[in-house]
């Protein structure tokens, strides 16, 4: 589904990614671990589309087509979608309208009529409802003052709705309490079939209780230095990053 | 002749036409001979520094509109609030139009300045409140000297009026170019309420050029809520000169939307005469092309325990040009006072420009007062969310800029009025979206 080749991208002539490999199959979960600054953010952007960062050598494929030179939003249309580590708020737009366009756009670039109305309704009752979020919720401005929990919630409430094939989670762990994160898991997991993949880009490996990847990589300095299975997370958490390093050194 | 030469020569035929022995005789004169001192404003002084009305001034314009032309309801319906049941006061050309309007003297006065001038029951509001707050600067001077017509808004005590209020003036195009100075005055009396909104509109491609002066007295614990639409064809120019007064406890709150016309200057003025006042100034301004909008607003807190609260926004394309100069003065007395403003603004094209000024004068020592200004362009994380949510760049653009301009709303108290504004800016900055904003 995604293929990454020796990918080198950033910003200004400097790079940040410096020949990343990677490979994600329809079905799979993949997480990416790494230490602070080590890229991890860079590549859930550079994969989105974002303008500020330049590819400055290698490829990315999407089902088999090169997209590199897609917009975020026809990447978008095609399946990809990102999950904020800070989501942006949109004051005056509630969330139900905000995923109405979203929607919309997509059928539009797709050929495809609107969503009937009472269609839309529907799915946004079941989509909310599995991600615990009240009626209330629903017509508030986009993430203003939502807490960090909301937030994340309204993330996987919208990858939800939106059904991409790939979806990337950057750092959706990060501010959650517990029951939050368990919810968030579980919706991620309910929407999981073998036609979609999740890459999964998280500091620390409790995530991982609740999504349970089929590979881990660990990004340091721009670079998968190291790919396992999820035992790799728990080695990390129980002993950090320096033995990678250290390993890398040897070599 | 200039324009200046013009009016000024005409003041005597026309105070002979109205009536030379009214009691504002006196008034008009005195207003007349500051004004021929002092003529038009030009950039050298510091309030019209970024302003210039050179380009309106050069026309020949008709003065004393005195043919009646009327329009046909159909064709203006979209200007009046017309999902709900208003009261009404139209003019044509600066000419009162009954056809259109509904007034009321069904305890509460809703009329004509034209009335309350000359009918001796008016007299006593009248020598209260007439050109009692308003300037002696050059402008608010030329419209007092010939101050003939405009809306006369009474509310006495413990009244509140039930339905909005529309002051509507349409200019034809009968005339080749035209002049007008409407004159309102309103008067809200202790714990009344009245919701106004004003607009000024040209059905023709003719320049229309409009001085309006408008005072509003908010008495003990009153309550005004006026409403400005200003979205006129890019032909009419309009420089709005409005003074409140506000008394104890009373509420007032001014809200501009400038999404039209060729050159539009607002001077708001508030006035804090006694304590717990609370004063709101709001404003969006939505331009393109040579459109130019100059904010000169004036909060002056004088007794002690007020607030006042502005906030304006701004969104500039093509070669538009904004001016916000926003002055607060603390007089010595006006201890505890919360002063608040704020001028947010964004630039769409790189053509366009804002000059944007906060003013402070703080006299007294333990007060709160605080302000803000920013200038930027949108916000390029914002925009790549909503990208890649599938919404394109343009459509996304389009969305942050409803946002943005969006939250000036929330004020806004007539649920139609709001939607028929929100409607405005979603047209304005070319929300194209699946939904009902």
């Amino acid at each position: 589904m995604l293929h990454i080749k020796d990918l080198h991208a950033g910003v200004e002539n400097e790079d940040i990614l410096k020949g990343i490999n990677l490979e994600v199959k329809a079905g799979e979960i993949h997480a990416i671990m790494g230490p602070n600054g080590s890229g991890k953010s860079t590549l859930a952007s550079v994969i989105a589309g974002k303008e500020e960062f330049e590819v400055t050598q290698g490829s990315i494929t999407f089902e088999n087509e090169d997209i590199a030179e897609l917009a975020p939003e026809e990447r978008a249309h095609k399946g990809i979608f990102l999950s904020f580590q800070y989501p942006i708020e949109i004051p005056g737009v509630s969330v139900t309208n905000f995923i109405k366009t979203a929607i919309n756009e997509s059928r539009k670039a797709k050929g495809q009529e609107d969503m009937p109305a009472g269609e839309m309704l529907k799915m946004i009752r079941e989509k909310a409802e599995l991600l615990e979020m009240d009626r209330k919720f629903l017509s508030r401005s986009l993430n203003e003052g939502f807490s960090g929990g909301e937030k994340k919630r309204n993330e996987i409430f919208q990858l939800a709705m939106l059904e991409p094939k790939l979806a990337i989670l950057d750092e959706t762990d990060s501010g959650l309490d517990i029951d939050a994160l368990r919810i968030v898991a579980n919706g991620v997991n309910k929407l999981r079939n073998e036609n979609n993949a999740v890459v999964v880009i998280t500091h620390y490996q409790r995530l991982l209780d609740h999504i349970v990847p089929d590979f881990v990589h660990v990004l340091m300095d721009g670079k998968i230095v190291k790919s396992g299975t999820k035992e790799l997370a728990h080695e990390l958490e129980e002993k950090g990053y320096d033995w990678i390093k250290e390993e890398i050194n040897a070599v | 002749m200039s324009l200046k030469e013009k009016l000024v020569s005409s003041f005597f035929a026309f105070e002979d036409y109205i009536d030379a022995d009214s009691h504002i005789h006196e008034m008009r004169n005195s207003a007349i001979k500051s004004f021929g001192e002092k003529g038009f404003p030009t950039k050298k002084e510091e309030a019209w520094k970024y302003t210039s009305l050179n380009s309106i001034l050069k026309e020949d314009y008709c003065v004393f509109p005195k043919k009646e032309n009327t329009v046909e309801f159909k064709d203006v319906k979209k200007y009046f609030l017309h999902e709900i049941d208003t009261y009404k006061i139209v003019f044509i050309d600066g000419i009162y139009n009954s056809f259109l309007s509904e007034t009321t003297h069904d305890k509460v006065d809703v009329c004509l300045m034209s009335s309350a001038l000359s009918k001796p029951k008016y007299k006593a509001v009248i020598e209260n409140y007439f050109n009692k707050i308003a300037k002696e600067d050059s402008l608010t001077s030329l419209n007092t000297a010939f101050a003939k017509e405009g809306a006369y808004i009474f509310i006495p005590k413990h009244r509140e009026v039930e339905k909005p209020i529309e002051i509507i003036n349409f200019a034809t195009g009968n005339e080749a170019a035209l002049f007008l100075q409407p004159r309102n005055l309103i008067v809200v009396e202790e714990n009344a309420h009245v919701q106004i909104i004003e607009r000024h509109q040209s059905l023709t491609t003719n320049p229309v050029f409009t001085n309006v002066v408008t005072e509003i007295f908010a008495e003990k614990n009153a309550s005004v809520d006026y409403y400005k639409i200003q979205n006129d064809n890019h032909s009419a120019s309009l420089i709005d000169n409005t003074f409140i007064s506000q008394n104890w406890g009373s509420n007032a709150s001014v809200h501009t939307f400038s999404f039209g016309g060729k050159l539009t200057r607002n001077n708001l003025n508030f006035y804090q005469k006694g304590e717990r006042i609370n004063s709101t100034l709001k404003g969006v301004t939505i331009i393109e092309d040579k459109q130019l909008v100059d904010h000169y607003t004036l909060v002056n807190h004088i007794e002690p325990n007020c607030e006042s609260h502005q906030d304006y926004k701004g969104i500039f394309d093509g070669n538009s040009t904004g001016v916000f100069n926003g002055r607060i003065i603390v007089e010595k007395e006006a201890q505890k006072t919360d002063a608040f403003q704020q001028n947010n603004n964004i630039l769409i094209d790189n053509n366009a420009s804002i000059n944007s000024k906060p003013q402070l004068e703080i006299f007294a020592d333990d007060v709160k007062c605080s302000h803000g200004c920013t200038i930027g362009q949108l916000d390029e994380d914002a925009l790549f969310y909503l990208q890649t949510r599938g919404i394109r760049k343009k459509e996304a653009q389009a969305l942050l800029m409803y946002a943005f301009a969006s939250n000036v709303l929330d004020s806004v108290k007539i649920p139609e009025l709001k939607s028929r504004i929100t409607k405005l800016i979603a047209n304005k900055i070319g929300v194209k979206l699946g939904f009902n904003l």
